[in-house]
């Protein structure tokens, strides 16, 4: 089977842009990753695009040209553009396409996801008496996880000022100002045990891939970066999941993200000890620590020490999140996994500047978890 | 005198006594489901029966609520105070999420039993309070 490669990267910044379309912020991501790539549109045959917020995201061939190619638009919580770069992979490996694209764009409004409960299959006295909010899911669970498993709030509050001054090094981040473990410490408390400034906000951006068959990449690029597994999988019966009015009685059961952690460990061919720098899902602060141990990168409770001694950092043994995260950079659903895609390129290209991982991280790790239980990762390599 | 109605038909027995939550078991593996479903997520089967859920369980984890949810599909008044929210383990039975009347989480604690309770979180124009299910620390129960 033929391999996909990346072989250009776009990423329109994230944060807020009053007036501007989500569709504009879509295309300039891709013309970014055309131009990286040194491809003109009218060669790509085909792509994948999600949006959480614009209904018709494959109208964005109105901004790039009208040239009659296969666009789906794919939708997958805050998982989908792990999606759009598994379709779009999958296009290449099938031989069904020699050029593709992914593309994630979203503009969401200020303030937490509010939605109507029945287009989540959640009946409406969940949603009338303040129960539907996915904040409450990451409270519950971090606060679960730290009781069993002796994490700190210090630890939660490490990771988000860790992550706050990996965004202030990005200037296509959201959120640049570094705070400080006492700053963060003392923000109001929104969901106990979380914090204000340990919480990722919905915003606005775009970014797009360019990829194409591993055996054309010499056309286009002397640093191409491997696919070397995508893999998405929902909730099973018993496991803790967002957005649950209830769950089994029994035995714990892995979350989606355990997985497709593992399906995407054994396809590549690659296991977590081979994991240079890793992007994972920081909605909030004790994602990031939870996600470490569910992506396999660490045992449940050792992120209290790796944490402590700097390991997450650029400079430790296991950079996470270097571009900032969902925390530094917010998270517009549809864009949100290509953004991590965008950082893991430049970091096996060693072009991320003042972010670079130094020792020349050759393997990538992306995660992405989402309503209403669904998870993506994608592994990549030099 | 107040009125009182249920936010939902057939969540919970009241007003009927004694207050139980309203679930369903499955009638071919006996898997137990709340809100009531009819079909089972874990052997397909669309055959179920109702079940009265036990009013006690432990508090297995929980957060607070300290900003007013987005309205709508949040209902409750413009006034805001902060609510707790948990899951409570009814043994043998399920893990059921809800409201709980302990606002401040350090008098919350994992593995604390619980009792079934009601709360009027919402209140009509017309002064009617409207009723849901919660759960509060059983130490506080008065004999």
């Amino acid at each position: 089977m033929t391999e996909a490669v990346i072989i250009g990267v776009g990423l329109h910044p994230f944060g807020r842009f009053p007036g501007k379309p989500a569709l504009d912020m879509g295309a300039e991501a891709v013309r970014l990753a055309l131009a990286d790539a040194g491809v003109k549109w009218p060669q790509i045959q085909g792509g994948y695009i999600g949006s959480y917020e614009v209904a018709n995201p494959d109208a964005i061939v109105g901004r790039l040209g009208l040239t009659g190619i296969p666009l789906r638009g794919v939708f997958n919580g805050c998982a989908t553009a792990g999606t759009a770069i598994a379709l779009a992979s999958r296009a290449i490996e099938t031989g069904e396409h020699d050029l593709t694209v992914a593309i994630g764009l979203d503009k969401h409004p200020r303030g937490a996801f509010a939605a109507d409960p029945s287009v989540a299959g959640i009946p409406s006295w969940y949603g009338q008496t303040g129960l539907f909010l996915t904040t409450h899911f990451f409270g519950m669970k971090i606060n679960r996880y730290m009781h069993e498993h002796g994490i700190s709030h210090e630890t939660l509050a490490r990771v988000a000022a860790k992550n706050f001054g990996n965004a202030a090094a990005n200037d296509k981040a959201w959120r640049r100002t570094p705070l400080s473990v006492e700053e963060i410490l003392a923000s109001p408390i929104l969901n106990y045990p979380l914090r204000q400034y340990m919480y990722c906000g919905p915003d606005e951006g775009a970014a797009a891939v360019v990829l194409c068959r591993s055996d054309q990449a010499h056309r286009y690029t002397g640093k191409p970066v491997r696919v070397r597994a995508t893999a998405l999988r929902s909730r099973r019966l018993g496991a803790f999941e967002v957005q649950s009015p209830s769950f089994p009685v029994g035995e714990p059961v892995d979350s989606p993200t355990v997985d497709a952690s593992k399906a995407a460990y054994e396809r590549a061919g690659i296991g977590p000890e081979d994991v240079d720098v890793a992007q994972l899902q920081d909605t909030d602060a004790g994602s990031e620590i939870i996600h470490m141990a569910e992506n396999g990168l660490c045992k449940d409770g050792e992120q209290e020490r790796l944490i402590a001694e700097g390991a997450t950092g650029i400079g430790g043994r296991l950079p996470v999140n270097t571009d900032g995260g969902l925390l530094g950079n917010g998270e517009p659903i549809g864009a949100s996994g290509l953004r991590q895609i965008h950082e893991i390129v430049l970091q096996l290209r060693g072009s991320a500047g003042a972010r670079q991982v130094p020792g020349t991280p050759r393997v990538g790790y992306t995660h992405l978890y989402g309503a209403p239980g669904a998870s993506a990762v994608t592994i990549l390599s030099t | 005198m107040t009125t009182r109605r249920p936010v939902a038909e057939s969540l919970f027995t009241w007003p009927d006594a004694p207050l139980r939550l309203i679930g369903s078991e499955c009638a071919a593996c006996g898997l137990v489901s709340f809100p009531a479903a009819p079909d089972c997520v874990r052997c397909a089967s669309a055959e179920s029966k109702e079940r009265i859920l036990a009013d006690h369980g432990t508090l297995w984890t929980y957060t607070t609520q300290n900003f007013r949810p987005p309205s709508p599909p949040y209902d409750g008044p413009e006034s805001f105070e902060p609510y707790s929210v948990g899951y409570v383990e009814l043994p043998g039975e399920l893990l059921v999420e809800a409201r709980l009347t302990e606002p401040d989480p350090d008098k919350l604690r994992i593995g604390q039993t619980m009792r079934l309770t009601l709360v009027p979180y919402a209140v009509q124009d017309d002064g009617t309070e409207v009723m849901t299910f919660a759960f509060a620390p059983a130490e506080e129960e008065t004999p």
